[in-house]
């Protein structure tokens, strides 16, 4: 009879070491089930001397190894010494393709063939995924390679590249350059890679260094032991078939997502988004049962929390009932709440009070209040004021909140307990609609947009509640603030929530259609035909509307409306609007001024077809999503790189902003340099969530970033740089007299962030760029101000 | 939403240069010295000491550009004011000599001055209306696209040439090489393209190879289409066919370049007037207050 562990640890990157570590230490039977030949990959193939962060610095570390902040070679030697002193025991190359049973009774196969029984299982694989393998006969040969590390280190080799993105393009251009390479795409062209890879990969081909084989696919890898090479490939190409003969092969085939794997495991997620989680209990286990879930595929990206995760998941196992290392944190957020309850039932009672966190798992609500802010405001307090560009959500646990729905009468609703607020500045990416004040006794809990949009993303149940009550208050405070809510209903009802892509049109002009959209998130801009070209005559952005002339009465749509980034409207149908008009007779006035309003811009515009190409040149640079952007005037410029200057003296030798870089049109100049998109992509995917948004619009990196660059390859604009901390400023008269310049650290392994233009927040004078500019080139300007801008010109 | 420098706060500097001029003339006119009018009067006095500190503080504008952090103002407004200050102060300094001039300090003094006021206006002038050639020259191209274009063009062409062999491919590859743009001051202020290449040339029924210019890549375009007048064949006519159009987009962007070069130069080389130009002034400047409060 084989061996049955106690534990089975299948990954061994920081949670799983974590947890194989403590299981050594407490001496139960484990065993550490790696893919690889190494410890911890994902840390392994970071860059040489890449300098690793230690956050969130406020959580300590509870684990049988050591972690602190430093090179990844100092934490890879660290761990490796700490795991032989464990004793862990690892079996190398054991790639899981199954897990089966439950607990007590596990089976873990490999892809070696071999099986592994186990009392319980963790899974610590991390979100990376598996390279996707060749899946022909000898694809595990030794030289078949699934990665490339350093290009230089082959010489004059026959190397057979397959795979038709930018690593594989990649890899073929650097090793081209010592060695004969060929490069295998299964289709007839590089449609996924960057164009400067393609550029570089054109060149090579040309110079003939690399032979490409397009619509060509592997049959088969057979080693030669005599001859000149070490193996022959079969190749299956759009010519017919053949053999070329190779020294190594280097695969790029993306990765497998580990999804698919962790689902076929028996694991639920709790909806088809990509970044959902499994839902996990208190103790990190799955809906296996005895089958544990921890680290990044649990929704914990930062190698200090996945550690804590491997020494309490293995706690959890021996049913020791330890308080997580969040308890004191815990316990600290709570101290001010006049409950007079401990932690566990303070979590208890708000989660019980506040109604649309009703359908959170208590893993996931436990996480979500660590990373809220509790507050116990006095009565009239300012919660947040209007036009401020915050975007937490806040939750109503006790007391009451006023929401002053319009600043000219004052007029205020209250909303209770249980309820929440805040919803639209989250939703929309936009300035807050209203100021709200607090009520008596009122204990509210503010929760960061990224964790809401976490949960909004994984929790289907929270979105419908929220969208629900955010359509009411959408319609009720856009067009009947002194309506009762009652008589809305019809309206609320049958409204509904659509979405859109970039460029995708809404309504069409000559179409008939009664449809009202009030944009939610994103932005729309209206264009008409005229002397045979589609003229952009508006830019329409979240909390405005579009299509109420439909509703008055004229069913043909007199002009295109289209979506310019991801948008999402909320639709309303003519009837019941209708019915609200004839019972609000002051509210038919206000909506027909508007139309009149716009009708009368429209007008102008068309009658300057250049401010129409002015604008649609705007909203093809992206800046249809931008809440504050710098343009420069070239008819004003006269490029002395005064605004580069003064960004970097004020920010520590790194200009944020590069001028002469991006697109012109007409004399307006979209330099490169952030735009403070309204849904910012570097917020996407930002392990110690360090970046955020002001409340008065800007989108800073805070000081706990920790180097991954994420966020710079997110942005789509480029205007995030990797940049050496420290240096030293010279000051003001070396500047004047003998034009010295920033001194910037040598090191080149120096620890790294990611910088980008933080609208100058700490400087009282504003933005230094736009107030270093001698000539009035540089302009900082909101969309809003677009049209302004296109009129003048 | 935004203007230029010169219409800064609806040209409030303009008006404020205009009426400190227009004050000072009028005093000038209605003043009686004893004797003629000169320095050393109120007036005089009055006027030099506004000259000296408007001198001190058109100066410091150097000092505010760089000044980062400051929340004095604009440097837009700064440069509308030293501009316009600067301006009056052609007026302002000649009343304070009461037109007294001779070979001494104090009219080298107001030499100075006037030649830092005209490179001045003509700095004025360029920031005025270069940015738009500057603009319409570029036609939505930086220098670096224009450099790796001409890169991308060079490698073409060196491609194709490796089928025609020679005299093309030495013709061609030797004006790669000795391709040449910038230079010095006046190479960049005269759009001057030094680039050379090598002809074949036969001296005494033998066959050896010269330097001549090939300005614009002109001499290059003149030969290539010499040789596809001559081509028989169909082959060599079309690479020779297709490097000549690779040229010829090389010598538009070159023409491109240069002139971009040429106009950015003219933008900035009065600054290598108006500076130092500046510091003689503030020198000279002081050696005349010395020496008139000395020999008083």
């Amino acid at each position: 009879m084989e061996k049955r562990f106690e534990v089975v640890i299948v990954g061994s990157g920081p949670a799983g070491l974590s947890a194989a570590g403590r299981a050594a230490e407490l001496g139960l039977s484990h065993l550490l089930l790696e893919s690889t030949t190494h410890l911890a990959n994902t840390i392994q193939r970071y860059q040489k001397g890449k300098h690793v962060m230690a956050e969130p610095g406020f959580l300590p570390l509870r684990s049988s190894l050591p972690f602190d902040a430093g090179s990844r070679e100092d934490i890879l030697a660290a761990w490796l010494q700490n795991a032989k002193k464990l004793g862990i025991k690892v079996a190398w190359n054991a790639d899981v393709t199954a897990i089966t049973g439950q607990r007590g009774d596990f089976v873990l196969q490999t892809r070696s063939g071999k099986s592994v029984r186990a009392n319980h299982v963790v899974l610590a694989i991390g979100l990376q995924g598996n390279p996707r393998k060749l899946g022909v006969p000898g694809e595990d040969q030794p030289f078949v390679q699934y990665q490339l590390d350093d290009p230089d280190e082959y010489l004059n080799e026959e190397i057979m590249v397959v795979g038709a993105g930018d690593s594989a393009i990649e890899n073929a251009v650097a090793l081209a350059r010592q060695n004969k390479v060929s490069l295998i795409n299964r289709r007839d062209e590089f449609a996924r890679a960057k164009e400067g890879n393609l550029k570089q990969l054109e060149d090579a081909v040309e110079r003939g260094r690399i032979k490409v084989f397009f619509n060509s696919s592997l049959r088969s890898i057979e080693a030669q032991s005599n001859g000149e090479h070490r193996a022959q490939v079969s190749l299956t190409t759009g010519e017919g078939d053949m053999q070329v003969p190779v020294d190594r092969i280097i695969a790029r085939l993306g990765a497998i997502p580990p999804r698919d794997f962790v689902e076929s495991c028996g694991i639920q997620f709790p909806s088809r988004a990509a970044n959902a989680v499994p839902e996990l209990t208190h103790q990190y286990e799955s809906n296996v049962p005895g089958l544990y879930v921890i680290g990044a595929l649990a929704g914990y990206p930062l190698i200090k929390q996945a550690m804590n995760q491997g020494y309490e998941v293995v706690e959890h196992i021996l049913g020791r009932d330890i308080k997580p290392v969040d308890h004191g944190l815990l316990a600290k957020k709570f101290s001010g709440l006049p409950f007079g309850l401990d932690v566990e039932q303070t979590l208890d009672k708000i989660k019980k009070n506040v109604l649309c966190f009703g359908p959170v798992n208590s893993l996931r609500f436990r996480e979500l209040i660590l990373e809220s802010d509790v507050h116990t405001p006095k009565a009239g307090e300012v919660i947040f004021s209007r036009n401020d560009y915050t975007n937490s959500f806040y939750s109503i646990v006790e007391g009451s909140v006023e929401i002053e729905i319009d600043e000219q009468t004052g007029k205020r609703v209250t909303v209770g307990e249980g309820q929440f607020f805040g919803e639209m500045g989250l939703i929309s990416g936009r300035r807050r609609n209203a100021t709200v004040y607090a009520g008596r006794y009122c204990v509210l809990v503010e929760t960061p947009r990224r964790t809401m949009l976490r949960l909004l993303s994984s929790v289907d149940e929270v979105r419908r509640r929220i969208d629900q009550v955010f359509i009411l208050r959408a319609i009720h405070s856009q067009f009947a603030p002194n309506s009762n809510l009652e008589d809305l209903a019809d309206l609320v009802n049958s409204a509904e929530l659509r979405q859109y892509a970039p460029g995708e049109v809404l309504f069409a002009e000559g179409e008939s259609g009664d449809e009202l959209h009030l944009v939610r998130r994103g932005s729309l801009t209206v264009s008409r035909y005229l002397h045979g070209r589609e003229v952009v005559l508006s830019y329409v952005p979240a909390g405005k509307y579009v299509g109420e002339m439909g509703l008055l009465g004229n069913s043909r749509r007199t002009a295109s409306v289209r979506a310019v980034v991801p948008t999402e409207t909320v639709v309303m149908k003519s009837e019941p609007f209708l019915a609200l008009l004839e019972r609000d007779p002051k509210l038919k006035a206000q909506v027909q001024t508007q139309l009149q309003a716009r009708l009368r811009a429209n007008a102008s515009m068309e009658s300057s077809t250049e401010g129409g190409e002015l604008l649609s040149f705007l909203m093809r640079q992206g800046l249809g999503e931008a809440t504050d952007v710098l343009l420069i005037d070239e008819s004003l410029c006269v490029r002395c790189d005064n605004c580069e200057t003064a960004c970097a003296s004020t920010h520590g030798g790194t200009s944020r902003l590069n001028r002469e870089a991006g697109p012109s049109y007409a004399s307006i100049h979209v330099p490169t340099s952030c735009r403070h998109c309204e849904h910012p992509h570097c917020m996407k995917d930002c392990p110690p969530d360090a970046i955020s948004r002001n409340a008065s619009g800007e989108v800073v990196i805070a000081d706990n970033c920790i180097g991954c660059g994420n966020c710079e390859s997110n942005c789509p604009y480029g205007v995030i740089q990797m940049a050496p901390i420290g240096g030293s400023q010279p000051g003001l008269w070396s500047r004047v007299l003998f034009g010295a310049e920033h001194k910037k650290v040598k090191d080149k392994e120096a620890p790294k962030r990611a910088v980008k233009c933080d609208m100058c927040t700490n400087l009282k004078g504003g933005p230094a760029c736009v107030r270093a500019c001698p000539t009035g080139a540089a302009v900082r300007i909101s969309p809003e101000q677009f049209i302004e801008l296109v009129r003048e010109d | 939403m935004h203007g230029s420098f010169l219409s800064h706060r609806g040209g409030f500097w303009f008006w404020f240069a205009l009426t400190l001029v227009l004050a000072s003339v009028v005093a000038y006119v209605w003043h009686e010295p004893i004797g003629l009018p000169n320095g050393g009067s109120w007036l005089g006095y009055t006027l030099g000491t506004i000259a000296a500190l408007l001198i001190v503080w058109l100066t410091l504008f150097g000092v505010r550009k760089r000044a980062y952090y400051s929340r004095l103002g604009s440097v837009k407004g700064w440069l509308s004011a030293h501009v316009y200050l600067g301006g009056s102060l052609l007026v302002l300094g000649t009343l304070h000599s009461g037109f007294q001039f001779g070979m001494n300090i104090h009219t080298l003094a107001w030499l100075l001055m006037v030649l830092v006021i005209v490179s001045g206006f003509y700095g004025a002038w360029v920031y005025w209306r270069y940015p738009n050639r500057i603009t319409r020259n570029r036609d939505g191209m930086t220098r670096d696209l224009i450099f790796r274009e001409i890169a991308d063009i060079d490698r073409k062409a060196s491609l194709i040439v490796e089928g025609l062999g020679s005299p093309a491919d030495r013709m061609v590859i030797s004006a790669i090489q000795l391709f040449q743009v910038g230079g010095g001051a006046w190479q960049q202020l005269g759009g001057r393209d030094r680039s050379q290449m090598m002809i074949g040339v036969l001296k005494e029924k033998q066959k050896s190879w010269k330097r001549v210019s090939n300005s614009r890549q002109q001499r290059l375009l003149d030969e290539l289409t010499g040789l596809l007048s001559r081509s028989t064949e169909p082959k060599e006519a079309a690479l020779l066919q297709e490097l000549i159009d690779l040229v010829s987009r090389k010598a538009r962007l070159l023409k491109q370049l240069l002139n971009d070069i040429r106009l950015q130069g003219l933008m900035e080389i009065w600054l290598y007037c108006h500076i130092p130009l500046t510091l003689a002034l503030l020198a000279t400047l002081t050696a005349h207050i010395v020496s008139v409060f000395f020999y008083w």
